[in-house]
């Protein structure tokens, strides 16, 4: 099993280890929901060194990933990040990704780990097949990435840098500690405000202490505390992130995935135009209407929990089936995401969730089920 | 907390403890650290009848459901009402206070087919 450059940490800290993509992952250091909580009302660490790290160059560089991503990368500005979804030919969505731009020749790309190598293999095909000057280098093995999240991370960061906080949105900046390189982007997949660093492997530990100065990771009430895989799935399924395998894959249409914003079927027009792979075939599902199921969001009522597969029924006919589902931590009650016909995917909609055992009374509800209160 | 040695073990990770006339069920610690934070519990009514290897109810996490095993013939002569308002119990106390079911096994002497703690530990679990 792959080893993070943290993993000495989370064996430390006493994390319940699980293999994950090919890692060795924590999926909590205790209670999922307390660690759920924790990100939710203070600042949570997650290590997610395990996805994937892919610096591209090159005079193509722009053009290889504006073929592969449905997103605009022509118009981003350096310092910016962008997501988008990588797709098939079919307009299925091979991964769902974040572009870095850190200059006009330089890309970084963040992708899921168990889509590592497939898409590395993807990018070099289509260099190959479309004579491209470009360069993939995967720096997975030698980079760790964390992403630190909750309503208290700026606080603490603005502590170590006063430039981060004023970050925009899917904003990164480049921070020089010791020899070495931070990419600090504000971004995550928690639903709240926080930043993702990524660095050099060799200096994670060092570079943690000092971020995180006097913060003690295992004090009872602390600002901050480690976070695992388990409540990153709930925080992101509260704040409607899809996720690979669940409401992204190569079968599922990218148009039926709730991230229309992240796909932009005209990019191959105006004045730099970049057609994308799959782009043919998302224009031919739009035409048609769009796909016949879209992305929904649930809550049943009761104690049980939907999970990935149950059947989703009106009046004893299937119309949907769910994707991801948890006992929302923050909402207290069970909550789903799943494809539904797209003329049942209405807020207010009564489905009846099929359980096996028992049928879960449940409503469409508008996605994200949660959005952080605002503040400023 | 090593398994405790008064109850015998399942490979599904249930352990029996002879208790009386009667079989308490509960899951393992190791079984509790899979699943994490329980959520829900749903076990079968009192007076149902169960044979070795049918499932006496459901255990629900944050993260997954999971039927629960009788090793044991026999009827369900108590259900764990405790578990109903707090399901937490059985992370906190998989042992003791998180028992799920009590048995009246047809046949007392099944559980000693059962794996003793040591076997349980030696094979992986806790």
């Amino acid at each position: 099993m792959l080893k993070t450059p943290l993993n000495k940490l989370h064996h430390e800290h006493g994390g319940n280890m699980v293999e994950f993509a090919g890692w060795e992952m924590p999926i909590a250091y205790g209670s999922i929901q307390d660690e759920h909580v924790q990100v939710r009302t203070k600042g949570g660490l997650f290590d997610v060194s395990h996805m994937g790290r892919l610096k591209i160059t090159g005079r193509h560089a722009r053009r290889l990933i504006a073929r592969a991503c449905t997103r605009r990368i022509g118009d981003m500005q350096q310092g910016q990040c962008r997501y988008g979804l990588v797709c098939n030919e079919q307009g299925g969505v091979k991964d769902d990704i974040l572009v870095y731009r850190m200059d006009d020749t330089e890309f970084l790309l963040v992708v899921n780990a168990s889509n590592r190598e497939k898409i590395v293999e993807h990018l070099n095909n289509i260099i190959q097949a479309e004579e491209m000057v470009a360069k993939l280098e995967d720096q997975t093995m030698k980079t760790a990435m964390v992403a630190i999240q909750g309503p208290k991370v700026m606080d603490l960061v603005s502590r170590v840098s006063s430039e981060v906080p004023t970050l925009k949105r899917y904003r990164f900046t480049v921070k020089n500690l010791l020899i070495a390189k931070l990419i600090v982007s504000r971004t995550g997949y928690t639903g709240e405000d926080g930043v993702e660093v990524i660095l050099p492997a060799g200096i994670v530990e060092t570079a943690l202490k000092l971020l995180l100065k006097d913060a003690d990771l295992k004090a009872k009430d602390s600002d901050m505390k480690l976070v695992g895989l388990g409540a990153r799935d709930t925080l992101r399924l509260e704040a409607g992130m899809p996720l690979y395998g669940h409401e992204l894959g190569e079968d599922i249409n990218a148009l039926a995935c709730g991230v229309d914003f992240a796909i932009a079927l005209d990019k191959d027009q105006g004045d730099l135009p970049e057609p994308f792979i799959g782009q043919e075939a998302l224009k031919k599902t739009r035409d048609q209407g769009g796909p016949p199921q879209t992305l929904a969001a649930f809550v049943a009522e009761g104690k049980r929990t939907p999970r990935q597969g149950m059947p989703v029924m009106i009046e004893g006919k299937q119309v949907g089936v769910i994707t991801s589902g948890c006992m929302s931590p923050t909402l207290g009650v069970p909550i789903a995401m799943g494809f539904i016909d797209r003329q049942h995917n209405t807020p207010g909609t009564r489905v009846t969730i099929d359980a096996g055992r028992a049928e879960l009374p449940a409503e469409v509800r508008a996605n994200p089920l949660y959005t952080k209160p605002k503040t400023k | 907390m090593p398994a405790p040695s008064d109850r015998r073990y399942s490979d599904s990770h249930e352990w029996h403890k002879p208790e009386g006339d009667l079989v308490v069920i509960g899951i393992t610690r190791f079984a509790v650290d899979q699943l994490t934070d329980v959520t829900f519990v749903d076990m079968k009514p009192m007076g149902t009848s169960v044979s070795k290897g049918d499932p006496v109810g459901e255990v629900e996490s944050v993260k997954t459901t999971s039927d629960i095993y009788s090793s044991v013939d026999g009827e369900i002569a108590e259900v764990n009402a405790e578990l109903a308002d707090k399901p937490g119990l059985i992370n906190e106390d998989c042992y003791g206070k998180g028992w799920l079911v009590k048995i009246k096994p047809s046949d007392p002497g099944q559980i000693d087919q059962l794996m003793d703690a040591d076997a349980y530990t030696a094979s992986g679990g806790s």
